[in-house]
């Protein structure tokens, strides 16, 4: 009992701690090799500025995201070895792939990019910079190929006591992918656009570069339109598609307890899940049907029949994930998510009415919007895998079953309380080399321009 | 031959590719501090690996996913088994490989000093690390009918395996002196061959005593191809030891690349066709049938494998060329 919660504690620091830096080399790749594109293509030495100032930023988050990832390789097999043994001839195969289609392009590419500037032809070191955007995007591709299978299993048989692999095929097209990997992918898109935004605003307050931080602006502004749009529109086939093949999930982030038609969506919820009701809450009529089926009317499950049906289904047991922190953790993303479609709109506004630079008190709160997206994407991974609860494998196999169990609590405890110690040390070193770097700006970043630095500096022993 | 001994050679090539890439990687970071006396030297020695140590790192990582592919129970058992140790590599490789990047983005002594230091602690841990769990590996460890690992941490500990770890640290030092030697110029050259002179004789050494060891304590000599190939690797290192005092560093460097190949080959050969061994009772050994994934999930990832390999080998080949000049004080990067 100790091990699973040592062991599901470990899972989701290590897990939300590596998807602090995923989303940001998500986007901030593709904003970097959209930069030196334009670089390659005018000849301008702006967007060179813009290549190395953002890329010494996405250098920076993408060696966090590099080796807090060497976890979650490993991990599966310290922590959830029953879950490795059960499901791992369907699993690992994503993981491998993941490992040889994308991160040996990533990690290479990185090298020749950072290292290449003087040594390459300006087209094979742009091509280097797509290569390393494409793969860290691929890498998202597989490892949500393998999630999905743990949301939504298919492809599989039952044999030897274990889910055994019967179609690849199936596996790589699991529907439960075409929403998954588009609503992450876009919202590192969107984490990105709000970075450089966010930065970009700090710099046009200050009047530095304005060349740099305007073109940087114009783009992310472009990107962060787009891509919010998008997670928005995804995200909401991606709860229609939910109600379907995981009604408990949805049900429990609606704190929706009883059977209804039209069903209604709850605003806000005092949620008392030892009796399975709401004590009081703030109803939209219709809404939640809506939201389910496009249309006002329609019969949506209660949390209450959905147990009653999965107890007849899988014998007797608590199938209810918990209510109240998923309620909430929907309703922080969805705010997040509608806070920033607004601030896109409104920079997209400001920015082609040639306005953006007078409004001060627009461009702070850009700024301070930079965290936002790490909130909607942290809840959003939140309600995905707690509200798969208590499954680790849709239907297939509970958390419970999954966990190591010849690994002493103590040694999960060692490591756990590492764990987060280093990444609680590193995550100050890089939040302060980070600030460092936005607010030194474009020049002093580049490698060069470190060179020069040290070149004059006094040597230490 | 079929498909579960193909990616039980697979895997071990995986690792041949890991311990000959990391290899000089970690003798380089554990060097670091030895043969880098001020800042430019050590920025100098970090360049010489800068553009390769992820890359590198990615054949370990690959490694482990396909361990998971392709033989599930040996990732669960192994990976839940050597529990500590394993956490100890991660954190090893964690500080490692964020120093790499953190420490020239900042000039202050201090917190330079800092990061050499997570660069060679995790160069040195790792590079001893990995040769005590080969040496557990071939040795045999406690486990139980069920594949579960019934021992602690401090079973992973015995003179046998602790002399496991230190073959692969003196043999990784020596590789990454030799690597050093060949990307750099001058006195950073001689030096680093200096050192790789008489790390070279400490390696024979060791390795010496290994072998020695592992006829006694395991069931490797058993298997005559398998004795045969780790007394080469033993041959091949001379030869490297005898090259380099000759001046031909590129050469040596060649030779003892081919030790790791050779040493690593041993381990693998003397293991089939088992994954693990239980040192308990030989029936509860985990082998490359019942710790395997099915038939169809083998195929697909040989598929897979055959296409992708041959690819990866490729561009990393191609980025060793592109970076082929030695690192002189006028290139750094890092």
């Amino acid at each position: 009992m100790t091990q699973l919660i040592i062991s599901r504690l470990q899972f989701a620091v290590t897990t939300s701690y590596h998807f602090l830096f995923v989303p940001l080399t998500l986007g901030l790749g593709v904003l970097v090799a959209l930069m030196e594109t334009w670089y390659v293509r005018t000849g301008n030495e702006t967007y060179k500025k813009m290549t190395k100032f953002w890329g010494k930023l996405f250098l920076i988050n993408f060696a966090m995201g590099v080796v807090t990832g060497l976890v979650q390789e490993f991990q599966f097999g310290m922590n959830w070895s029953e879950y490795s043994r059960f499901v791992g001839d369907i699993f690992g195969a994503p993981l491998a792939v993941e490992a040889l289609l994308a991160f040996f392009l990533e990690s290479t590419f990185l090298g020749v990019w950072v290292f290449g500037w003087d040594r390459l032809p300006k087209k094979v070191h742009l091509l280097s910079i797509w290569l390393v955007a494409i793969s860290s995007n691929l890498s998202a591709l597989w490892i949500l190929i393998a999630n999905s299978f743990m949301q939504e299993p298919v492809g599989y048989a039952l044999r030897h006591g274990r889910a055994e692999m019967t179609s690849f095929l199936a596996l790589v097209t699991n529907p439960h992918v075409f929403y998954q990997f588009p609503h992450t992918v876009l919202s590192g898109f969107v984490t990105a656009a709000f970075f450089v935004m966010g930065i970009s605003a700090y710099h046009l307050i200050k009047k530095n570069h304005l060349d740099v931080f305007r073109r940087s602006f114009h783009m992310a502004v472009v990107f962060g339109i787009i891509s919010t749009f998008g997670v928005a529109g995804i995200g909401h086939l991606q709860g229609m598609y939910l109600v379907k093949v995981q009604p408990m999930k949805m049900a429990a982030a609606e704190a929706h307890w009883e059977t209804e038609n039209p069903a209604g969506l709850l605003v806000f919820a005092s949620i008392d899940e030892q009796g399975h009701k709401n004590t009081s809450q703030l109803e939209i009529p219709g809404m939640l049907s809506f939201l389910s089926y496009d249309r006002f009317t329609g019969e949506v499950k209660g949390i209450n029949e959905l147990q009653a049906a999965d107890v007849q289904q899988y014998g007797p047991g608590n199938y209810i994930p918990p209510v109240t922190s998923l309620f909430w953790s929907f309703r922080i993303m969805l705010a997040a998510g509608m806070w920033l479609v607004v601030m896109s709109l409104l920079g997209l506004y400001f920015y082609k009415s040639k306005r953006l630079e007078q409004k001060t008190w627009f461009l702070k709160l850009l700024l301070f919007t930079i965290p936002i997206p790490y909130i909607a994407n942290t809840s959003g991974w939140y309600m995905a895998e707690v509200g798969r609860q208590p499954w680790i494998v849709y239907g297939l196999q509970k958390v419970d079953a999954a966990v190591s169990t010849s690994v002493p609590a103590a040694s999960m405890l060692i490591a756990l309380i590492g764990f987060a110690l280093i990444y609680s040390i590193l995550a100050i070193a890089d939040v302060y080399l980070l600030v460092k770097f936005i607010k030194q700006g474009p020049e002093e970043a580049s490698p060069e321009a470190l060179n020069h630095e040290m070149k004059g500096a006094s040597l230490w022993t | 031959m079929d498909l579960n001994s193909l990616w039980f050679i697979l895997i071990a090539v995986l690792f041949v590719g890991f311990f000959f890439l990391e290899g000089f990687d970690f003798g380089v970071g554990i060097l670091l501090p030895i043969l880098g006396k001020n800042d430019v030297d050590r920025r100098q020695i970090i360049n010489t690996i800068g553009p390769h140590w992820d890359g590198n790192e990615v054949w370990m990582i690959t490694a482990g996913g396909a361990i998971f592919a392709a033989f599930p129970n040996w990732y669960a058992t192994l990976f839940s088994g050597f529990f500590l140790a394993l956490f100890l590599v991660l954190v090893a490789l964690i500080i490692r490989g964020v120093a790499f990047e953190f420490r020239s983005s900042h000039s202050s002594a201090g917190w330079r000093t800092s990061w050499d230091w997570a660069i060679f602690t995790g160069s040195i841990l790792s590079a001893i690390l990995w040769g005590v769990a080969v040496a557990n590996l071939i040795k045999g460890v406690p486990i139980d009918a069920k594949m579960q690992y019934v021992g602690t941490f401090f079973d992973l500990l015995s003179p046998y395996t602790i002399i496991g770890g230190l073959t692969t640290l003196f043999v990784f030092v020596f590789h990454g002196a030799l690597f050093l030697s060949l990307k750099t110029t001058g006195k950073m050259a001689e030096k680093a061959a200096k050192t790789a002179r008489s790390v070279g004789l400490l390696a024979i050494v060791i390795v010496l005593i290994m072998a020695g060891c592992t006829y006694f304590q395991t069931g490797l000599f058993s298997s005559l191809g398998a004795g045969i190939t780790l007394l080469s690797s033993g041959i091949t290192l001379v030869l490297a030891n005898v090259l380099l005092r000759s001046q031909k560093v590129k050469a040596a460097f060649v030779l003892n690349g081919l030790t790791i190949l050779l040493f690593t080959v041993a381990m693998f050969w003397g293991l089939f066709p088992h994954v693990m061994i239980s040192s308990l009772n030989p029936n509860w050994s985990l082998t490359i049938y019942n710790a395997s994934s099915s038939p169809y999930t083998l195929k697909i990832m040989t598929i897979v494998a055959f296409t992708m390999v041959p690819i990866v080998l490729l561009y990393q080949g191609w980025t060793y060329w592109v970076f082929r000049k030695r690192v002189t004080e006028k290139d750094l990067h890092y």
